[in-house]
């Protein structure tokens, strides 16, 4: 094992989760946890930063509860935050399909799909609370997807056995965050909740190994400010934007958390990122993003590339036998319908290959013809349209006479920082929720999961778990003179005027284009060795030079959107080394993570579970970072290899 | 291709605000317009200058944050579509283009492009809800709603709150997004209890924070890129005029 | 705890209007606009068929005009079917213009700073808001020449009240074709008024679905049509001479 870049420290102690049965653990959980008493609820204050389905979910329910909350996003509205964009939909184990499913069935494909690097305990409860989410999501009014007898759809997703995927259209993100938010507007309504938009946390405040509060920027004037409270939420989302080009989008980043691993909170599995097959390619060098095409698609379009190399033709001129489709040759089982890190993988092999189609190569096509053929035209658009919509929107081409072109993206990220069976991170007081959080995805995340963890976090653990905190509460009143509290703010204030006094002449943007194109080519859909040491010297390089060169206008009293980029690509730097690290010491393939030396021989990811079956929690340190290993137990689900042929 | 951009650039809220003349060269029409603006903004840093302004975020059209006004026209010309999915082919070489804030009183601008909507969180605030504290809901499959009217509550739905109905109207009224909400939860059983309360509540913060009545003009619908029809504001008016007869 | 920050999304007390009336509200406002404006639809269509009767002749015209007058009688004091109806008329005026002041202040202010690039309107009734304001500005410039010329007679020749007849002939006379001409125009406002208006109405009252609101824009083209058409017949008709 590799111990450069890190030094290894003590394991993980204990992540809290009860004993017994697992189908008991959260009951005990529940039980055990002490309570406040609702007449001293109210003076207690809660910080939760973010406004997604993680954090809006857990901000109404705290209000609801009569914590006195105070809540922020960096958007002008809670209800933009990024969880509005999934498209898919929301799994729960509600067995309506009368299918098999089961609340054990959803916990072993979970486990399963993680590539079992996540821990049984945590995927149980997600699996059991997962009922409770639709039955309140439909409370609130959510207009799931029906059928003609009136009762909720479900469909199959992400190559799932069993059909327990609820959503709303390809809106399902939307409607689940506006049910969220309303409900939060509701709170603020009632007076609990203190909303604030378009204000920035930057840094943690911790008092006597305590989180107790948060420096924010106020985006409009500038304005610095503390709010101090007796614990803190992040729930500030994934941090796949490290990639500069991902389906993300432009805000999401990595400042909140990281913000707080510097402040000695652990960083979980950094390298796990989950590569979504069917995205748009990009199209040049002015490209922001990248855009997602539903993953349903696969259902019915199949994938292929044209046999010889740098065959430019129009699709529609190159015969049959002259296209490989090489998702049904490689998986005659699975065919195009394999998860979603081996259909990235197998675009990535066949275009480096030379076999890629459109701009610079980097694109398969996905084609309808043989849907269209079989189903005839209305029926695919009936299923369709509005996604072909939306690739001809982007792409000025008409799916129904030319396939798509896709390309694997950034789509997730599975890391994040470290939490016990509670949410709750190594510092006392600061919880962290949703995507922010590495907990129950393990390796890979299966679609339609990521909503649910955010609305189990947000809705049913955090303000089960974090009253047995609070019951300790209130702690001692602190003031804004506190010298933790003067320090945090100092280097609040010191970074912003270092970015805006330097005299430099790059702009932010370039120098987070750069940093992207070193983590999409050595950390990205395959990992070496070799390519992971080289991306550590050039994020360094990368880095020093940033602090050289960054050039950022304007002033700090004023709405700033350089200023801003400028202090979240900053702790992109910082975490993408980390991730390079990870990976690095990471030496098996597993989800997201595919190291080129741990592969069988038909070239699929080899798991190294005698060494590796343990979560990398990283400690910050000013040299080098820490590694704390907690070992991963499974006592019902047994780790296997996956195979998909 | 080659353009001519005239921006509306104000530095502040307090500040007067102007039209502004740009060239810019070699953007490319797989670009989208917000990354056309990407690369005029390099060029203004790489010159010293603050770049320009604009609120956006997912840039897939759904998050609703992007907001200008291009040709007079909210989100440009293209129907059903965010400006951050118009694409620069729909534009060619030598032509110019007038970019503008969203414009009504409810939303201030606070910088260039960049207004404050928080006035439709207010409205949201004042009803556009329905009360289920968490832990209270009974199974999903007790209330069946016919497919019919979940579609129809889907409809309203859809709206993402971005405000082009406002800047639109010659009215600045906030009708089509508040009868998008109303909609979506009066055609829904769970909707009913507070059905009256939620309609009466949005309309009087509606107009508290400045938005004008609506004339029926159908500017709105016509700009609305997720295609939110006048017919929510039929059953807007509905629904508060019911409201408004038992209230008295 | 520490914050001074002001929430950003809490609504500003100072601008609520206390107490707060729903029927003070743009929705409410809009209603009685609608409300006034459908009773005055529903004279303007009894009135345009009442002016029919000029083709059966001056007795029959003053005979019907003198039959409005002494409706109900002798339990009806005279003239008395005609007061309600010009309270009514001039209550709806007043309600009308009322609720139309008070909704383009508050218009004005939640619009107070235009598009530097004017664009064409392409909603479903483009251009409704100017057509509405300016041709409601002729229409009631119309109605005030009209009282005085039809009602007062104090533009008109024939001083006879009884003789209404008489008077239509005298306003529409060949020689005086520029009040046949002012007339057309103002019919022609009438109807873009009433095209959108009618709908319109509905829309704020009734509130229909796609598909009613549909049939109902149609319904408002044919009426305002048929009203426009029917007022008009009687001025073209005295003017080229078909009645005399
Ligand atoms: C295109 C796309 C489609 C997807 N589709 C699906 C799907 O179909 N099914 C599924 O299960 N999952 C899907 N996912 C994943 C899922 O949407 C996300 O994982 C999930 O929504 C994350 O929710 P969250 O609440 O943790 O974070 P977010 O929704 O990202 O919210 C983060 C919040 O934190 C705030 N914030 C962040 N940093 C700061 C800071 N420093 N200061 C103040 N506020 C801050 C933001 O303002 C925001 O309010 C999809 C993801 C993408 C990108
Ligand atoms: C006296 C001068 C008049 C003026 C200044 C006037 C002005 C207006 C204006 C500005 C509107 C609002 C347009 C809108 O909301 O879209 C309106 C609506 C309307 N007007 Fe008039 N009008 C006048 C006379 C009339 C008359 C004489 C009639 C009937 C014959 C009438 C019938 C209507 C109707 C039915 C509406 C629709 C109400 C609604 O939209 O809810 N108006 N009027
Ligand atoms: C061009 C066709 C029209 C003709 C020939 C006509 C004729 C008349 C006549 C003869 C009278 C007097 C009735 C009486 O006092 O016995 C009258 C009254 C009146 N007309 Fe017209 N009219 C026409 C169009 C209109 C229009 C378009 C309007 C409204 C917009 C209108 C509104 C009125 C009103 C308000 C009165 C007064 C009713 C009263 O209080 O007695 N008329 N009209
Ligand atoms: S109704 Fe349409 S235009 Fe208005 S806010 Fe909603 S989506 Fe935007
Ligand atoms: S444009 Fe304005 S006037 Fe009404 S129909 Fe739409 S709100
Ligand atoms: S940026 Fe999200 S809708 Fe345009």
């Amino acid at each position: 094992m590799s111990t450069d870049f890190y030094r290894e420290g003590a394991p993980v102690a204990d992540a809290k989760a009860p004993e017994g049965p697992i189908s008991e653990r959260w009951e005990q959980r529940r039980f055990s946890g002490r309570l406040v008493n609702p007449a001293n609820r109210r003076k207690l204050r809660v910080i939760v930063v973010g406004t997604g389905l993680a954090g809006a979910s857990a901000a109404a329910t705290l209000g609801e509860l009569g914590y006195r909350v105070a809540n922020y996003c960096f958007q002008d509205s809670a209800r933009r935050a990024h969880s509005i964009a999934a498209q898919g939909g929301i799994n729960a184990a509600k067995n309506y399909r009368n299918d098999g499913d089961s609340v054990h069935r959803l916990f072993y494909d979970t486990v399963k799909g993680g590539d079992f690097r996540s821990r049984e305990s945590n995927v149980h409860r997600l699996a059991e609370i997962s009922t409770e989410i639709i039955d309140q999501c439909v409370a609130q009014g959510v207009p799931f997807a029906r059928e003609y007898g009136g009762l909720l759809d479900n469909r199959s997703f992400g190559g799932a056995q069993v059909s327990r995927t609820f959503y709303a259209r390809g809106q399902t993100g939307q409607q689940l965050l506006l049910g969220a938010y309303q409900a939060l507007q509701r709170q603020v309504a009632a007076g609990t909740v203190d909303l604030h938009t378009r204000h920035e946390m930057l840094e943690l405040v911790i008092v006597e190994g305590k989180a107790r509060g948060i420096i924010v920027r106020d985006l409009v004037t500038g304005e610095i400010s503390t709010e101090l409270a007796d614990a803190v939420v992040l729930a500030t989302g994934g941090y796949g934007n490290v990639f500069f080009l991902s389906t993300n989008a432009k805000g999401c980043n990595v400042t909140a958390s990281w913000r707080a691993h510097r402040k000695g909170a652990y960083f979980a599995n950094p390298c796990y990122t989950q590569i979504h097959p069917t995205c748009i390619p990009q199209s040049g060098d002015h490209q922001s993003k990248l855009t997602l095409m539903s993953e349903s698609l696969r259902n019915d379009g199949r994938v292929w590339v044209p046999k010889a190399r740098g065959d430019d033709r129009h699709p529609a001129d190159i015969p049959e036998s002259e296209r490989d489709y090489y998702l049904e040759r490689r998986y005659p089982a699975f065919g195009n319908l394999v998860p979603r890190d081996i259909a990235s993988r197998a675009a990535k092999v066949v275009c480096d290959e030379g076999h890629g189609v459109g701009p610079g190569g980097l694109g398969v096509y996905l084609d309808f013809a043989d849907a269209i053929k079989r189903l005839g035209k209305k029926a695919v658009e009936a299923k369709y349209g509005n996604l072909f919509d939306m690739y001809d929107r982007i792409t000025g081409e008409n799916p129904y006479e030319r396939p798509m072109r896709i390309y694997p993206a950034v789509h997730y990220t599975m890391g994040g920082l470290w939490v016990d069976y509670d949410l709750s991170s190594n510092i006392p007081g600061l919880f962290v929720t949703g995507e922010a959080n590495f907990s129950d995805h393990g390796a890979n995340r299966l679609g339609a999961s990521a909503l649910m963890q955010g609305l189990s976090d947000g809705y049913f653990v955090l303000p089960n778990t974090i009253s047995d905190y609070l019951a300790d509460g209130p702690f001692e009143a602190l003031s804004e003179d506190h010298e933790a509290v003067v320090a945090a703010r100092k280097e609040v204030d010191d970074r912003i005027a270092f970015f805006l006094g330097n005299d430099g002449d790059r702009t932010v943007d370039s120098f987070h284009r750069e940093l992207g194109k070193i983590m999409w080519e050595y950390c990205g859909m395959e990992r070496s060795d070799e390519g992971l040491r080289k991306a550590i010297g050039l994020i360094r390089d990368l880095k020093d030079e940033f602090y050289k060169r960054v050039k950022v206008t304007g002033k700090a009293e004023e709405l700033n959107q350089q200023l801003e980029k400028a202090g979240r690509v900053a702790d992109f730097f910082e975490l993408g080394e980390l991730m390079c690290i990870d990976a690095l010491h990471r030496t098996e393939s597993c989800g997201g993570h595919f190291r080129a030396e741990s592969q069988t021989e038909e070239g699929e990811a080899k798991r190294d579970d005698e060494h590796f079956s343990y979560v990398a929690a990283w400690e910050f340190g000013v040299d080098e970072p820490v590694l704390h290993k907690e070992a991963l137990e499974f006592e019902y689900v047994h780790p296997t290899q996956r195979s998909y042929k | 291709m080659k353009l001519s951009l005239r921006i509306w650039r104000q530095p502040d809220a307090d500040t007067k605000g102007q039209m502004v003349p740009y060239e810019i060269e070699g953007v490319s029409e797989d670009a989208s317009f917000l990354e056309m603006l990407d690369v005029l903004n390099e060029h203004l840093i790489a010159e010293g200058k603050d770049p320009v302004a604009f609120d956006h975020d997912c840039r897939e059209g759904i998050c609703g944050a992007c907001s200008l006004v291009i040709d007079g026209q909210p989100h440009g010309p293209q129907a059903a579509t965010t400006t951050c999915q118009l694409h620069m082919r729909r534009y060619k070489d030598g032509d110019s283009i007038d970019i503008e804030p969203w414009r009504a009183g409810a939303f201030p601008v606070i910088k260039d492009l960049v207004v404050d909507r928080s006035a439709f969180d207010r409205i949201i605030q004042a009803g556009g809800y329905i009360s289920a504290p968490t832990g209270t809901a009974p199974e999903a499959h007790s209330v069946p709603i016919p497919k019919q009217d979940a579609d129809a509550a889907f409809n309203a739905a859809a709206c993402i709150g971005c405000g082009a109905c406002v800047a639109a109207c010659p009215n600045g009224s906030g009708m089509l997004f508040m009868g998008a909400k109303v909609s979506h939860l009066s055609l829904m059983p769970q909707g009913q209890p507070e059905r009256r309360t939620r309609v009466l509540g949005m309309v009087a913060e509606h107009d508290a924070s400045g938005f004008g009545g609506c004339t029926n003009q159908g500017e709105c619908a016509a700009a609305c890129p997720k295609e939110i029809g006048l017919d929510v504001i039929g059953k807007l008016n509905r629904d508060f005029r019911k409201a408004a007869v038992r209230a008295a | 705890m520490s914050t001074d920050l002001q929430s950003r999304t809490a609504a500003p007390k100072a601008a609520r209007p206390a107490p707060w009336k729903p029927w003070r509200s743009n929705i409410g406002l809009k209603i009685a606009m609608a409300v006034s404006g459908v009773l005055m639809v529903l004279f303007i269509i009894a009135h345009m068929a009442g002016n029919l009767h000029v083709f059966e002749g001056r007795e029959e015209m003053n005979a019907y005009a003198a039959g409005l007058r002494s409706f109900g009688a002798p339990l009806l004091p005279h003239e008395s079917l005609l007061w309600v109806m010009r309270i009514g008329l001039v209550a709806s005026i007043a309600v009308h213009i009322g609720a139309l002041i008070a909704l383009s202040r508050r218009a004005h202010h939640a619009r107070p700073v235009r598009y530097a690039h004017r664009h064409k309107a392409k909603g479903e009734s483009p251009n409704a808001y100017g057509i509405m304001r300016f041709g409601g500005i002729v229409i009631f410039l119309f109605v005030i020449w009209h009282l005085l010329d039809l009602t007062w007679r104090t533009v008109n020749p024939v001083k006879d009240a009884h003789d209404a007849y008489g008077a239509v002939m005298a306003t529409f006379d060949p020689d005086r074709w520029p009040v046949t001409v002012f007339y057309l125009l103002a019919l022609t406002a009438l109807g873009l008024h009433l095209r959108h208006g009618i709908w319109s109405a509905v829309q704020t009252i009734a509130g229909p679905n796609t598909k009613w609101r549909k049939r109902t824009q149609a319904i408002a083209l044919a009426v305002a049509v048929l009203i426009v058409a029917g007022f008009a017949i009687v001025p073209l008709a005295v003017t080229f001479g078909v009645v005399s």
